[in-house]
């Protein structure tokens, strides 16, 4: 039985469908990387997860039972947490007081001691190149905000962590502790939705890969019995495509 | 590789180790060339200030002088206490100087008009202090108006229920023999007791900075040594020693301004180390990061207009029992134009998320200072307008600067 999952959730904005008739399944114990161009609609997904968006219609189902995920409060009550791509920090805050945002050790008499030491512990397990976690995240560089970000998803003990595109702005080492925190993930037996443009990233941790495409599902494969080629087929919405087209002109140039 | 010796938050090698008194000292000028300059620029007009009108005239730095000075600051710094948490949460109250005339003018009628017990008719007046503030949040949540133009119109609106209130004769004295007015005129802390107050809290502020540094090292952390501490606390003593003598020398230490001091004490108390005040400063640095870090925004807006009407009813209780008299300007003329003017002057930002509880303390002293000695000077209110309202630029302009700095410092 899936831990999560998602049938028929439809999203507009307007006049733009950003989600139609989406279903997805997350089992406990595994990595599902969700793929798609730019604009397909897969942070849409993201945050209707999280509770920042209310899907129009579709449901979800948690842990065998309908979940009604209208706040984000709601989503971190059941135990989704969340990476968002813009990564929603507060710049005037420093590091610990991101990181434990809206769940803080002992409210009425701060613990910042304990705070600062689970902090510490987080960040070295991210690898995290942080000088001090007591500057205001404003002076952090784009990779060390994402690696706040993703530790602060791990704060809770969450069942399902979603990252969405937790590498972009990593550097080689970062990256390589995200792909095995990944795994670690996974090991623990947490269901974790990962949203990624790296196919490398994606072929190396996820065991299975839903492609999105203008808003609807595109075929779900499972990673070992899938070739790149028929990811990005998948994406683009065709055999012949820009990408396929590049890589024959580079052979041709290259014969 | 990794020392034993080292704190966990001090081994990365790009920092810049700096110890006891002397790396304290650099310390706190890096931050202020990166922008960071929180009551320096304050201390430093302050100090100005007081040099250029004790130099006009020497009775303004004397005891008798600045006892008045210090029951003056109580009412409005009260009100713009207020004021600070609605700017951290990036939001503005114009209303307060109409919310403490209003409400003041409840506690009058039924304190003197209807007869009822002074604490009842108090009460009356938080409650409705505490009422006008959420009826604010429900209309800045669910409508979405923006906060100066709610709280425009609340200053014109509750202006003129306050008019109505004290009908046609205008005014509302209150009796001389009751509590309240002898509070806000005539209660002073007995020298000893002030005494006790100035050693108690040079002893707590040791206690528990040296509380904290023992459990940061126990979880090895860096902390502050005990020999900074210790500095720290003495200069606290002295300082406070000095000012609460020379008080003493004339009248004392008024309770009222006991009371202010308190009130901002326990603000940043909340502000600074509960779980509450993190949500005020998340929302006003970045709302729908709060929103998604699961903070009750809309709960967090609300609160915070609610404890700004909240303290300014109680500044105008505090102001009326000072004047002994509720009229149809209480309230009005700059208290409303101070009180925010003092938050801003006091170090808080006005694009939210940046300033403490001690802005309104040293914005209004500020403010005050510049109001008693133009008064000094035989110089009427159409000087204080004009000084207040350069001063107030000045505290705006050196808010927009401070900030592009931090932003090329990194810090904003
Ligand atoms: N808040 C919003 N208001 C209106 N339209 C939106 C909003 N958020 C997303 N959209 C639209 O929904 C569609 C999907 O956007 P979404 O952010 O989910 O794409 P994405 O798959 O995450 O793309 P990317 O790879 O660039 O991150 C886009 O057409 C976008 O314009
Ligand atoms: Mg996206």
């Amino acid at each position: 039985m899936p831990i999560l999952s998602l049938s028929g959730i439809t999203k507009t904005f307007g006049a733009v469908a950003a989600l139609t008739g989406i279903d997805l399944d997350v089992e406990a114990g595994e990595v599902v990387a969700i793929v798609g161009d730019n604009g397909a609609g897969k942070s849409t997904l993201v945050k209707i997860l999280s509770g920042v968006h209310a899907a129009d219609s579709g449901t979800i189902t948690f842990e065998g039972g309908q979940a009604h995920i209208a706040t984000p409060a709601d989503a971190h009550r059941l135990g989704i947490a969340t990476v968002f791509q813009d990564l929603a920090l507060c710049e005037n805050l420093n590091v610990i007081e991101n990181l434990f945002l809206g769940q803080e050790l002992r409210a009425l008499r701060l613990d910042d001691v304990a705070m600062e030491v689970r902090s510490w512990e987080l960040l070295r397990q991210l690898s995290a190149k942080i000088p001090s976690v007591r500057t205001p995240v404003a002076s952090l560089s784009g990779g060390q905000r994402q690696t706040v970000a993703i530790a602060r998803s791990l704060l809770a003990d969450p069942k399902v962590v979603i990252l969405d595109e937790p590498t972009a702005a990593l550097g080689v080492a970062q990256t390589a502790e995200v792909l095995n925190l990944i795994e670690r993930l996974r090991d623990r037996g947490l269901g974790v939705i990962m949203i990624s443009h790296n196919m490398a990233d994606v072929k190396a941790v996820a065991d299975k890969v839903a492609v999105l495409r203008l808003g609807r599902n595109n075929g779900t494969f499972a990673v070992g019995e899938v070739s790149q080629e028929d990811i990005i087929a998948a994406i683009t919405g065709a055999t012949d495509n820009v990408v396929t087209r590049r890589a024959q002109s580079q052979e041709r140039l290259r014969q | 590789m990794t020392d034993l010796e080292t704190p966990t938050d001090l081994k990365d090698e790009r920092l810049i180790g700096r110890q006891g008194l002397r790396g304290a000292a650099e310390g706190l000028l890096d931050r202020v060339r990166g922008g960071d300059l929180g009551v320096l620029p304050v201390v430093i007009g302050l100090i100005v200030i007081w040099s250029v009108f004790q130099a006009l005239n020497p009775i303004f730095l004397s005891s008798v002088n600045l006892v008045n000075l210090t029951l003056e600051c109580a009412p409005v710094g009260i009100i713009a206490l207020g004021v600070v948490v609605v700017l951290l949460v990036g939001q503005i109250d114009l209303s307060v100087g109409s919310v403490s005339g209003l409400t003041s003018a409840v506690m009058a009628v039924f304190f003197v008009d209807r007869r009822l017990p002074v604490w009842l008719a108090i009460l009356a007046a938080i409650v409705i202090g505490c009422a006008i503030g959420w009826v604010y949040g429900q209309i800045f949540n669910r409508f979405g108006v923006p906060s100066f133009v709610i709280t425009m119109a609340g200053l014109l609106g509750l202006l003129g229920v306050q008019l109505w209130m004290l009908g046609a004769k205008g005014s509302i004295n209150l009796p001389f023999d009751s509590g309240l007015v002898a509070f806000a005129q005539l209660a002073f802390v007995p020298v000893w007791l002030s005494y006790v107050f100035v050693v108690v809290a040079a002893a707590g502020l040791f206690a528990s900075g040296y509380a904290h540094a023992r459990r940061r090292r126990k979880a090895s952390l860096s902390a502050v040594s005990t020999q900074l501490l210790v500095a720290r606390s003495v200069l606290v003593l002295i300082g406070l020693g000095v000012v609460v003598w020379y008080l003493n020398q004339t009248r004392g230490v008024g309770w009222m301004f006991v009371l202010f001091l308190a009130l901002v004490l326990v603000m940043h108390y909340v502000l600074g180390r509960t779980k509450f005040g993190k949500s005020i400063y998340a929302v006003g640095g970045n709302a729908e990061a709060a929103r998604r870090a699961g903070i009750n925004v809309r709960a967090v807006y609300t609160s915070a207009f609610v404890l700004c009407t909240t303290l300014a009813a109680v500044g105008g209780v505090l102001a009326a029992a000072r004047l002994a008299a509720v009229n149809q300007s209480s309230g009005g003329g700059d208290v409303n134009l101070n009180a925010i003017a003092a938050a801003v002057i006091g170090g808080t930002s006005l694009f939210g998320g940046r300033g403490t509880a001690f802005a309104a303390l040293l914005g209004i002293v500020v403010i005050q200072s510049i109001s008693s000695g133009l008064t000094l000077l035989n110089l009427d209110s159409s000087f204080r307008f004009m000084v207040t309202g350069a001063v107030l630029l000045l505290a705006v302009a050196v808010d927009s600067v401070a900030r592009r700095s931090r932003v090329s410092h990194g810090r904003a």
